[in-house]
């Protein structure tokens, strides 16, 4: 009799996603799904979905969730983690959710320490209103805004949220991943467990950045939208553990 | 219960634990940072309680929403400027139906304006302030005593109708100090199907305020208008001071309320039959009991510390059954009783 290999996480609902062919959500959803199945912890989970394309995350988890103004995850999700401590909360972010409108609350809740996860899709755009500038557009790179490419004088640089938030002292974990090819998405889902389990274990915040393909707003192909991030995408963010030091004596005080 | 003696702000953030308030969420502003350090101070003795300095009114609002989401009773405290910024987050608990108190303790505006006490947020409080179609409650106090009552009474209606519910004061009521007793509260009425606390075994839960198909958003909307109707029907609060004779009537609410009192009494020894309409509720605005008065009282005068922003609601009312005259200190100035009481003897025998 075959054995049962694979199925679909309980995690994650029936219903088929709205992402666009080739889009790193999808993936990184199932992820997280197949996470929490792992680390059976669906029925104490508690997810706070950005405003962006994964504004309807809530219809594919299958766990508790409330969707948060654009950028003010982190708030909320610090809101709802000291009320019930014992509770797994996470945010799922975007690059302009988490690193323009929603920076400071980002910064703020990691800087806290808060025992929360924070899943950051970076795709260097504003995938839902339509590709324009985010703040990890890199340079040269034309979105709708920048029609002529990123100016480094008159945009800016592109921010990198893993270097910068491994810098402060609340946070516990930061890991910058991709989901180009099988050995990828095998390491971003590692990660997203050690997330969770940091979580798990009272050691304060952590951070899982996905380099995620959006090809619509990329205009490539989907295979050429995984080229993009490993050979260009990925030089300016580089993939790997930026802050890992999870020791028992770094537990976060209980809140009185 | 023993009377105490209290600041306003202080008081707030008293009536708000005894009420069973175990999240807070706020950002230093004048004239309203006493009522942060008090929770500050009392928050994280209380069992279960929780206090964060967020790092702006944004996030304090958003805390609240999320830790409302858990069941908790909330409450996060700003003045003026910091209101404008809790815009997003009070539309957005309107939307989601998560109850939690804001208490604006205003200031003289707009813009960065002073730390005086003003009424010039009214338009904002009462026309729901942020984006969309909807109303928050709002309760002007106007004694220490009312800021405990209408703090804790606050807390049940934001449950009853799962709804934020805002305190409207200004930094008089913010600093004074009177004596108060503190009633006591009433157990919390709140059914868990509202709260997410992990889906456990059972069906996963979600709050969401985004409904992008026109007509499911529609009947979100009319489901809020219909709750709105009803809490126009419930909970409207108003006092009516000296009006037995009055032939001229005074609308103002907090500390005009209370000037206008002051300016009533002088009136009064001078033989002139002055009273006053006090609204405790902003919306719902007594509206059909105000404009029950114009059936025996020709003459009104509104009295707010802006340039008339409750005067439309006045006119609104009265629907030209009675002349309406309007005085107004903006921008921080705080009138005396003396003031108002020259402004009204000046007119009142032109009026008939």
């Amino acid at each position: 009799m075959a054995k049962k290999v694979y199925g679909r996480p309980k995690s994650l609902k029936e219903n088929i996603f709205h992402y666009c062919p080739g889009c790193g959500h999808s993936i990184a959803h199932r992820l997280i799904a197949e996470v929490i199945d792992e680390l059976n912890i669906r029925g104490i989970t508690i997810g706070v979905p950005p405003a962006g394309c994964a504004v309807l995350a809530y219809n594919y988890f299958d766990f508790d969730m409330i969707e948060a103004p654009h950028g003010r995850g982190p708030a909320m999700a610090t809101g709802i983690k000291r009320i019930l401590p014992d509770r797994v909360v996470f945010s799922y972010q975007g690059d302009g959710d988490l690193a323009a409108i929603g920076i400071a609350e980002s910064i703020h809740a990691a800087n806290r320490g808060e025992n929360i996860t924070v899943i950051f899709i970076n795709n260097a755009v504003y995938g839902m209103t339509g590709g324009q500038m985010a703040p990890t557009t890199i340079l040269e790179q034309k979105t709708t805004t920048t029609p002529v490419g990123r100016h480094k004088t008159l945009d800016g640089y592109p921010l990198k949220v893993c270097e910068l938030f491994s810098l402060l002292k609340g946070v516990t974990y930061v890991e910058r991943c991709t989901v180009t090819s099988p050995a990828n998405i095998n390491k971003t889902r590692k990660a997203i467990k050690k997330a969770f389990q940091c979580q798990l274990d009272s050691q304060g915040f952590s951070l899982v950045e996905i380099l995620s393909p959006c090809p619509t707003n990329w205009k490539m192909m989907p295979i050429d939208a995984c080229k993009w991030i490993d050979e260009v995408m990925s030089k300016e963010f580089p993939l790997g553990v930026f802050k890992g030091n999870i020791t028992p004596e770094k537990k976060i005080a209980e809140v009185v | 219960m023993n009377k105490v003696l209290m600041s306003g702000n202080n008081i707030i953030g008293e009536a708000a634990i005894r009420a069973g308030c175990r999240f807070y969420a706020g950002y230093p502003i004048t004239p309203q940072n006493e009522l942060t350090e008090y929770m500050a101070d009392h928050m994280r003795n209380t069992p279960g309680g929780v206090f964060i300095q967020s790092e702006s009114e944004i996030a304090a609002i958003n805390m609240i929403a999320g830790a409302s989401a858990a069941g908790a009773r909330v409450m996060t405290s700003s003045s003026s400027p910091g209101i404008s910024l809790k815009q997003e987050g009070i539309s957005s608990m309107a939307a989601c139906e998560l109850p939690g108190i804001i208490v604006n303790i205003m200031r003289g505006g707009p813009g960065l304006g002073n730390i005086r006490p003003s009424q010039g947020d009214y338009f904002q409080a009462t026309r729901g302030g942020g984006h969309g179609d909807y109303r928050t409650i709002v309760f002007a106090p106007a004694t220490c005593q009312e800021l405990a009552d209408l703090t804790m009474d606050a807390f049940d209606l934001a449950d009853k109708y799962r709804s934020p519910v805002m305190i409207l004061a200004d930094g008089m009521m913010g600093q004074m100090m009177e004596p108060v007793v503190f009633k006591k509260p009433k157990a919390r009425v709140y059914s868990e199907k509202f709260i997410l606390r992990g889906a456990g075994t059972g069906k996963s839960k979600f709050i969401r305020g985004l409904i992008l198909d026109a007509i499911d958003m529609e009947e979100h909307n009319w489901k809020l208008a219909r709750k709105y109707k009803i809490i126009t029907e419930n909970e409207i609060r108003y006092e009516e001071h000296q009006l037995e004779d009055a032939d001229l009537v005074i609308v103002a609410y907090g500390t005009a309320a209370r000037i206008a009192k002051g300016a009533i009494k002088r009136l009064r020894d001078n033989g002139m039959k002055v009273g006053l309409f006090r609204p405790i509720t902003l919306w719902p605005f007594p509206e059909l009991n105000l404009r029950a008065l114009s059936a025996k009282v020709k003459n009104f005068l509104v009295f707010e510390m802006s340039t008339g922003q409750m005067l439309d609601d006045v006119r609104l009312s009265l629907q030209g059954y009675a002349h309406i005259d309007f005085h107004g200190r903006p921008g921080g100035a705080v009138p005396t009783p003396s003031e108002l009481a020259n402004v009204i003897a000046r007119n009142y025998d032109k009026n008939d």
